[in-house]
């Protein structure tokens, strides 16, 4: 999508009757787009150049990147910097936050930082347990969880004030976003949790790793009875797998990862698992993109995040939208920078 | 304890229906609190609520007690203190992500929930940021308090 009004990277888009925030994802939503996020890992290093370099490799691909805050409870660059890194130069990050390691106090004070320096997608997580991570020792926080998080931001947002009730000046314009696992316990009360999810403030979510099709079904019909399809856009996150190995190792050892049995026996199977998980990938986002209220993919590629441009690029679910990247519209014909592009 | 927290949320229909009376109860004899100070009551009763909860819940005494719209299980017993739905780490066989030998407090609380009329309903109310001060006192002399008018 081409806006004629695109600015200056770094500095916000207008914002557009209706639009809560200036940010170029919610724009592409509420186009009717399917909308196309991903995930940036952010290094552990003091070095800007590597959040740069591993922003590069999507460009053209995604219309938002996510900075993910403390993944797996694992020390990283703050994704409050990361974030403030890629606005820099105009990309549209997510700021996810977890109510793992600050108290409402500093969780406040991120989301107004965040929104001055150019975040307008903010997801609010719970975020993992410290005993999952490299820091087993630390204190658990948990002052606000994902819900309260929300009604919290909103609170910022809508009414101008913190929680305390205290008047702020300029209120934050982000988009408020949730993440949903359809696909463990308990199941049946999924979608009425994404229905709270919605009434605390959520406006897109982004699910976890979904590798059995079925179930999502499922779960977007319970959704669509609640009469939530014209609330909420819902973006399903997805993956390639790199071998049967890699995949068994996932659901046991990451929370909250259903992988089916079948899914590991295909790759199992495979003469090359790698290329097989990016085909399985694939055809995921194809399937996806086909169930009715389903609004974009989140593409999850831990360590591999080199095939997350050739995966979309295969998908065809752009259908030949390139999604702003620094650069794009000085080049001359506008197209996919060919020196990053990974082929298909 | 743990076993008897399940047989609690086993018995959510039951619980709740004797704590609506214990409330009205509890209420209905304001004058009588009020006369004995409300101040003065506070650290005997927590002491008792404390005993009761304790064993029936493994009640962490948060002073905002929300068992009624969580199917009677504590939310507070969930490592990462959810007040408002399970996390996305629960396991497939509906344990807990942080504590594997535990059942999930929200696996039960929707259990314990659809066991209570209405329960799924309460279920569904966004409960707001808990207030951390509260931590220790008696829920039950300040929802008589929120029901009075009484300042506290």
């Amino acid at each position: 999508m081409n806006f004629e009004d695109e600015p200056v990277p770094g500095y916000p888009l207008p914002i557009l009757a209706g639009h809560t925030s200036p940010g170029r994802l919610e724009r592409v939503l509420r186009a009717g787009q399917f909308a196309v996020t991903t995930e940036l890992a952010p290094p552990d290093s003091a070095d800007p150049e590597e959040v740069y370099q591993r922003a590069r490799i999507f460009h053209g691909y995604v219309d938002a990147i996510n900075a993910t805050d403390g993944s797996g409870a694992n020390c990283h660059m703050s994704s409050l910097a990361v974030c403030a890194l890629l606005t820099r130069v105009g990309y549209a990050p997510v700021m996810q936050i977890s109510c793992r390691d600050k108290n409402r106090i500093a969780i406040q004070g991120d989301i107004l930082g965040g929104a001055a320096m150019g975040v307008c997608n903010v997801l609010c997580l719970t975020g993992d347990g410290v005993s999952s991570g490299d820091h087993p020792q630390a204190l658990p926080v948990f002052d606000l969880d994902s819900m309260s998080l929300l009604a919290t931001a909103r609170t910022l947002r809508d009414e101008h004030r913190f929680l305390s009730g205290r008047k702020i000046t300029h209120a934050p314009r982000v988009l408020l976003g949730a993440a949903e696992n359809p696909f463990i316990p308990p199941t049946d009360w999924r979608a009425q949790r994404l229905a709270k999810k919605v009434d605390a403030g959520a406006q897109f979510i982004q699910t976890q790793y979904c590798y059995d099709v079925p179930m999502l079904k499922t779960f977007m019909r319970r959704v669509e009875d609640l009469g939530l399809l014209g609330k909420v856009f819902i973006l399903v996150g997805v993956g390639p797998l790199r071998s049967a190995k890699a995949g068994e190792w996932m659901r046991t050892h990451v929370p909250g990862i259903h992988i089916p049995d079948s899914v590991i026996a295909r790759l199992a199977g495979a003469a090359d698992p790698a290329r097989e998980g990016r085909n399985l990938c694939i055809e995921l986002i194809q399937e996806i993109r086909a169930i009715h209220g389903v609004c974009g993919a989140h593409v999850m590629a831990y360590r591999q995040e080199e095939s997350v441009a050739d995966i979309i690029d295969r998908s065809g679910v752009l259908g030949g939208r390139i999604p702003w990247y620094p650069g794009r519209d000085s080049e001359p014909n506008s197209n996919r920078p060919n020196s990053i592009r990974t082929g298909s | 304890m743990y076993s008897v927290r399940l047989w609690s949320v086993r018995h959510a229909r039951g619980l709740n229906a004797f704590y609506r009376g214990f409330e009205s109860a509890l209420v209905a004899l304001h004058p009588l609190w009020k006369l004995l100070g409300y101040q003065r009551l506070e650290r005997p009763v927590a002491v008792i609520e404390r005993s009761v909860k304790g064993v029936l819940f493994d009640c962490k005494m948060c002073g905002q007690c929300i068992l009624s719209s969580t199917g009677m299980s504590c939310p507070m017993n969930c490592p990462k203190n959810l007040r408002n739905g399970p996390c996305g780490g629960v396991r497939a066989n509906g344990n807990c992500e942080v504590r594997p030998e535990m059942k999930c407090v929200w696996v039960q609380a929707v259990a314990g929930s659809e066991r209570i009329p209405g329960g799924t309903e309460a279920l569904s109310r966004v409960q707001v940021a808990i207030d951390r001060r509260l931590q220790g006192r008696s829920s039950w002399l300040r929802v008589v308090r929120e029901h009075t008018g009484e300042p506290g």
